[in-house]
């Protein structure tokens, strides 16, 4: 279970050009929980998450795990707790190490690091075993480097990387936006799977609304650093593409309305 | 070239490869351009030089040259992490201080160790001739680092370093803390500088504070003819092409310092124009070669 107590994250603070990124946001998610989050550019999502797993502090607020405050947690104590699949595909793997020393990293997740082999003997099978489950051949190419991956391969890597260690939370951030078509449905099958398999509490940011209503339990919508909308169970399930889109036009009307209002 | 010449290079290219493989660590693997490398390799010997007309043993003053230089890597790299000094600057301001500690510590610009024991005393003992025994010891040595330093790079933290060096944020999200890590490899690495400055120093049988001037600059041209003549494919492979690298460049050293054109000869004072002309031409040819291709 996370709980965020009232979110207030500044860039610039203090300056000209200071944005109010989050905006006083309480969010209790609860276990299992599978909530999708959407909202216009800038509406705060990536913020939000970058939030929570600790990449940016924040200017006031609560952020706690299960019965754990870790408002003050540095990111890579967070990683114990926390796993994160980007954007970019390049940003989840380490394109110099192969694929099983980027699976040893991950195997290692929040866990103390020592001189021990990086990639152990008897760790190999259990990876080619997660590596079928992909379905993409990479079980017989542990020893390839993860640059010479394409994006899709990479970012199915990364997902499954981000589940080898159960974390308490999954944290996607658009992570099928660089993805052609067809292998962005793949990677959001494998995601889909993963996370029921796992049962793992996840906030998944995406631009799709179809996806946002197809996958999870929950529903938020973002703007201006503000929760707008949160539908969960059968009133999530009974969402449409044309509810969300006017839901959008309303909010982005209203700001309409004030810069005309300004300009008067 | 004679072939007490060649010796002498082979012998020079694989001590110093030592301090090059330093500069791989930080150059390469962490993208951690340090500078420090100027200050340290003349810490190691000048530490070496105190312990050693102290009567301290000579593989324990050896030992204690690398504890110096791992301290001095590190405080460039909490400069860099903790205090937000910019890399290239905070590795400067340590090479800078560093020069006056190296004078503090050895009372003076610089110390003969001509009397002292030394790291081939034990093989001279066994039999071997004087100008063998040098070059025995650094083989021996350098094959050491070389393996040792693979197979830090295949252990946990090992791999923990390569992946901070080649994408910080994926390391973080895997829980490590690539302040330590860097702190780590900095310190490494300078302490990998300072066994050579010691080295040096006792074959040399002198530490002095300026005979650290241009060792960035020489690690650099290592790593890179290393890289371009054996490539630099895997982990193992990039290493050895270091310091097979450094024996080329030093071969080429005295093959330089040989030649003659007419009345002109090169200096020893002219290696380090050479060798960052070279450093430059190596660094800047890709980028030349497309723009080339654009024209
Ligand atoms: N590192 C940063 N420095 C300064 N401003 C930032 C930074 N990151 C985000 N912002 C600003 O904060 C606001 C929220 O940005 P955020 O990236 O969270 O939006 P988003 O909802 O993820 O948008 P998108 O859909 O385009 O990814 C924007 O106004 C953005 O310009
Ligand atoms: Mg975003």
């Amino acid at each position: 279970m996370i709980t965020l107590s009232s979110l207030i994250k500044y860039f610039h603070q203090g300056s000209a050009n200071e944005i109010l990124a989050i905006d006083d946001v309480t969010l209790k998610v609860e276990e299992g929980d599978f909530i999708t989050i959407i909202g216009s550019n800038g509406a705060g999502k990536s913020s939000l998450l970058n939030c929570i797993a600790g990449t940016y502090p924040i200017e006031s607020g609560k952020i706690e795990i299960g019965d754990q405050d870790i408002t003050q947690w540095p990111e890579f104590k967070r990683a114990k707790l926390i796993a994160r699949v980007f954007q970019d595909p390049l940003l989840g793997t380490c394109a110099h190490a192969s694929i099983e020393q980027n699976l040893a990293l991950a195997y290692k997740r929040g866990k103390k690091r020592g001189m021990g082999f990086g990639v152990k003997s008897r760790d190999r099978s259990f990876f080619k075993q997660e590596l079928q489950q992909l379905g993409l051949g990479l079980e017989n190419r542990l020893l390839d480097t993860a640059g010479l991956l394409s994006g899709g391969q990479r970012q199915a890597l990364t997902m499954l990387m981000a589940t080898l260690v159960k974390p308490e939370v999954l944290l996607l951030d658009e992570h099928l936006a660089a993805l052609d078509p067809k292998t962005a449905q793949q990677v959001l099958d494998l995601t889909q799977e993963i996370v029921t398999q796992k049962k793992l509490t996840t906030l998944m940011v995406t631009h799709q609304m179809k996806h946002a209503i197809q996958l999870g339990n929950r529903l938020i919508m973002l703007h201006q650093g503000k929760i707008i909308f949160d539908a969960r169970g059968e009133e999530k399930s009974k969402l449409t593409v044309n509810d969300l889109l006017s839901k959008f036009y309303a909010v982005q009307g209203e700001e309409l309305a004030d810069d005309k209002m300004l300009l008067a | 070239m004679s072939w007490y010449a060649a010796l002498g290079a082979l012998e020079q290219g694989l001590v110093y490869g030592i301090m090059a493989i330093g500069v791989y660590l930080t150059f390469r693997i962490l993208d951690f351009p340090d500078l420090t490398v100027d200050g340290s390799l003349p810490l190691g010997a000048s530490i070496t030089a105190l312990a050693l007309t102290s009567g301290i043993n000579p593989f324990i003053a050896l030992l204690l040259a690398g504890f110096g230089g791992f301290l001095a890597g590190m405080v460039t790299a909490i400069l860099n992490t903790k205090l937000k000094v910019l890399h290239l600057l905070a590795s400067i301001l340590t090479m800078i201080a560093l020069y006056s500690i190296n004078i503090r510590i050895m009372d003076g610009p610089n110390i003969s160790l001509l009397a002292t024991d030394t790291v081939f005393d034990p093989l001279i003992n066994f039999g071997v001739p004087g100008y063998l025994a040098s070059t025995m010891f650094f083989v021996a040595f350098a094959a050491l680092i070389v393996v040792g330093v693979i197979w830090f790079l295949y252990t946990e933290i090992g791999l923990s370093l390569l992946a901070t060096g080649d994408n910080p944020q994926m390391i973080t999200a895997q829980g490590v803390n690539t302040h330590t890590i860097i702190i780590l490899g900095v310190g490494l690495s300078n302490a990998l500088v300072a066994l050579a400055g010691s080295l040096i120093a006792q074959n040399q049988g002198a530490a002095d504070v300026n005979m650290g001037v241009g060792t960035i600059i020489a690690g650099l041209a290592s790593v890179i003819v290393g890289e371009t003549v054996f490539g630099d494919k895997t982990i193992p492979r990039a290493i050895i092409a270091v310091l097979v690298g450094s024996v080329i460049y030093r071969m080429a050293i005295a093959l330089a310092l040989g030649l003659e054109m007419g009345r002109f000869s090169v200096n020893p004072s002219d290696l380090n124009l050479i060798t960052a002309l070279l450093v430059i031409i190596a660094l800047t040819a890709p980028t030349i070669k497309k723009k080339l291709k654009k024209v």
